[in-house]
């Protein structure tokens, strides 16, 4: 009876926010859903039923195309990136080396930053501009006389999506550092010996026995890294403002929604983005919180 | 029941009303006006704009000393919201507008942009009685009216005319090269082949709206006034062939341009041309302000003429104010609309702004040069509106226009570029 009434009263204290995700989350969504799948253009709301024709107009819409390629390769740039670079600086910061401290809080600083910032000061140093208007690190490799390396960075066609990853990458690459140093510091040193003993060299003890137990350390990291890439929206804004060679779904969703009053296209845009994240976080978190339960 | 349960449930009503609250402050988002509590039981106007900085915010204050000198009873509520030209403002207007709670009155770039929005959505009155009754019919350019009408009814009031198509050029570049200003796009681009054999960088240009800028006034350049309008009612083919010359000069056009161009704002654009860094930019006359704050001289250090092609044509665009549908106080509404339009308010807004009053009788006097000179154009040239700023399509349209422009800039495929410009008027303008 007194156990009863006890989960009645948790069950109360929990309602209010119970209440605000469902509505302010799971309603949200669902009425973003809906207005993808109606007419609605301009000012005024239209409900009037389209069905699936936002979608199936979208995969034919050029632009749109031109968002799915820059998200790939700024996706696959932007992890594979942030995996290398953070797994090497964690290997480094493992060695004991002194000032492990300094050096561990120097990589983590751009985190704390935000990405217009990041955006802003990137857009700087990586002017294109050439003769006597060069500037940034065009100018600089210029003094190195490291002519061949001076180049339109996120003005070149198609692949200047990969020069905004380089500046995500920058940013992001200190917390992957600090998720696999961690990974890194909780393999027993144990292991490390019985592999050396069996006469395995460094390399081998990292590719056999290492990467191996950080697995779960990368899947955790590609998923986080995963999700910001294809929700990327501040960063390109702050670095290209609105122009199309380096659009993202983000960015096209809200230009047609704000600028070009295309409501139920933006709304069918961002449930598309809603999907995409969903299919890479949903297994992860199914698997973790299963993986909980069996603890 | 036991008291701990009572407890509980007020703990649980006090935190969903602390909830509520907070997520209510945050939607609503109220603008400055909760820093001026209204007036008590007096009337008051409140006027909703995105003049928060500069010279625009200076120009407004001084508007609205003079409202208060001629309407000491009302009390003018300056709801002004800052931010992205505009854009910040206006999602907060529309949440005004879809829940009820409209101002009085609001500022819009004159024509479509404002037609096409709030014409459709019913939200704001035609002022044909109050042209009439104040006389401004007489004072505005009788080109300038269809403009900014839809179906024979006037929609707002303009305070300031800005031109878009000016191009500003080095004198001392010119002269060099002993290049006289060019007048016809052929002749523009005889002298832009020149620079470049000099090489001079002959065009500058910036980042993507600037693109639409030139290819604006490049289509006005080469099909002329008429046809030009008549891309926008629907009797000028966009898949004719006479439009192809025109995107065909506007791609020749883009080749002159900076290698940059993506990375650049139209100040930093406008200012290769007065630094002598490049020949020629087609920027509205916006850019003259920017020049006089860089400290240049005219005629010395920029000179102006319109964009080649567009000699006796205005390309004009313009902030104006509308009369909401519901106005809390329609008549303290009709009163600031008086002053928006009359020749003090247009006079003490103006020069502040750097802009021209949309009446053709202001005192020159009260102008600088270039100013002086685009008044002379306004009061004789035939005006056209622009499409960068809202005058001539509406944004839905527009918004379509750019995304082909990005991927024509990004891509090069004219045929492609001009088929979905014809797919654009179809979808968002009045072709069939």
């Amino acid at each position: 009876m007194f156990k009863n009434k006890d989960r009645y009263l948790s069950f109360l204290l929990v309602l209010p926010s119970i209440l605000a995700v469902m509505i302010f989350i799971y309603g949200f969504i669902g009425w973003s859903i809906r207005v993808s799948l109606s007419k609605w253009k301009g000012l005024t709301p239209n409900f009037e039923w389209a069905g699936l024709k936002n979608y199936i107009d979208l995969f034919s819409d050029p632009r749109f195309m031109v968002d799915i390629r820059n998200t790939v390769i700024f996706t696959v740039v932007f992890v594979v990136g942030c995996i290398v670079v953070g797994f090497l600086l964690a290997v480094m910061l493992d060695q004991g080396l002194k000032g492990e401290a300094f050096f561990r809080t120097l990589f983590l600083f751009p985190m704390a930053i935000s990405f217009i910032v990041t955006g802003v000061v990137w857009r700087w140093l990586m002017n294109p501009a050439t003769g006597s208007r060069m500037s940034g690190l065009n100018l600089l490799f210029s003094y190195l006389n490291l002519d061949f390396l001076i180049n339109n960075w996120h003005t070149t066609p198609t692949w200047g999506i990969a020069a905004v990853a380089l500046a995500a990458i920058w940013q992001m690459s200190g917390y992957t550092m600090a998720l696999y140093l961690a990974g890194l510091r909780s393999i027993p040193l144990e292991l490390r010996e019985a592999a050396q003993i069996d006469g395995a060299s460094e390399l081998q003890i990292y590719r056999y026995v290492i990467l191996p137990i950080l697995t779960p350390v990368t899947l955790s990291v590609l998923i986080i890294l995963g999700h910001i890439s294809l929700k990327v929206f501040d960063l390109i804004i702050a670095m290209a403002g609105k122009q199309l060679a380096l659009d993202v779904p983000a960015i096209y969703m809200w230009q047609t929604t704000f600028d070009g009053l295309f409501y139920a296209r933006g709304a069918a845009i961002a449930t598309l983005l809603l999907i995409s994240v969903a299919v890479l976080i949903v297994p992860y978190m199914w698997f973790t919180l299963r993986s909980e339960k069996q603890l | 029941m036991s008291k701990k349960f009572w407890y509980s449930l007020m703990a649980v009503l006090i935190l969903t009303a602390v909830v509520l609250s907070a997520c209510g402050g945050a939607a609503t988002q109220a603008p400055a006006e909760a820093t001026q509590p209204p007036a008590q039981g007096g009337k008051e106007v409140e006027v909703f704009s995105w003049w928060t900085g500069g010279g625009e915010a200076a120009g407004l204050e001084a508007m609205i000393k003079v409202f208060n000198t001629k309407y000491p009873d009302i009390k003018f509520i300056n709801a002004a919201v800052a931010g992205g030209a505009g854009t910040n403002a206006r999602a907060v207007l529309a949440t005004r507008l879809q829940s009820g709670d409209p101002p009085d009155s609001w500022q819009g770039h004159a024509g479509q942009e404002l037609i096409g929005t709030y014409v459709a959505g019913g939200q704001i009155q035609p002022l044909n009685d109050l042209y009439e009754s104040e006389g401004w019919l007489k004072v505005m350019p009788e080109t300038l009216i269809p403009l900014i009408s839809q179906d024979g009814k006037i929609y707002s009031v303009p305070v300031n005319i800005h031109r878009a198509n000016v191009l500003w050029y080095n004198p001392k570049i010119l002269e060099e090269n002993k290049i006289a200003v060019p007048t016809t796009v052929d002749e523009w681009f005889a002298a832009m082949d020149k620079l470049k054999a000099a090489g001079v960088t002959p065009l500058a240009l910036g980042e993507q709206w600037t693109k639409m800028h030139l290819l604006e006034t490049v289509l006005l350049g080469t099909l002329g006034a008429e046809k030009y309008n008549g891309l926008w009612n629907g009797t000028t083919d966009w898949g004719s062939a006479e439009v192809k010359t025109a995107l065909e000069n506007f791609q020749k056009a883009m080749t002159y341009a900076n290698t940059d161009s993506a990375s650049l704002s139209w100040q930093d654009a406008a200012q290769l041309v007065v630094n002598g860094d490049a020949a020629f930019n087609v920027m509205g006359d916006w850019a003259e302000g920017y020049f006089r704050e860089l400290g240049k001289k005219p005629r010395v250090d920029y000179g102006w003429a319109p964009v080649p092609g567009t000699v006796g044509v205005f390309q004009f665009l313009s902030d104006s104010f509308v009369l909401a549908v519901g106005a809390p106080d329609p008549e303290a509404a009709v009163a600031w609309l008086k002053v928006a339009g009359s020749k003090e308010g247009q006079e003490a807004f103006n020069p502040v702004k750097g802009s021209i009053c949309a009446r053709t009788d202001c005192d020159k006097s009260l102008f600088g040069e270039y100013l002086q000179s685009a008044m002379d154009d306004w009061a004789s040239n035939v005006v056209v509106g622009s499409l960068t700023h809202g005058v001539v399509a509406n944004d839905s349209w527009k918004s379509e226009i750019d995304t082909a422009l990005g991927l024509f800039v990004s891509n090069g495929d004219l045929a492609a570029f001009q088929t979905a410009l014809v797919n654009a008027c179809k979808a968002s303008g009045p072709c069939k």
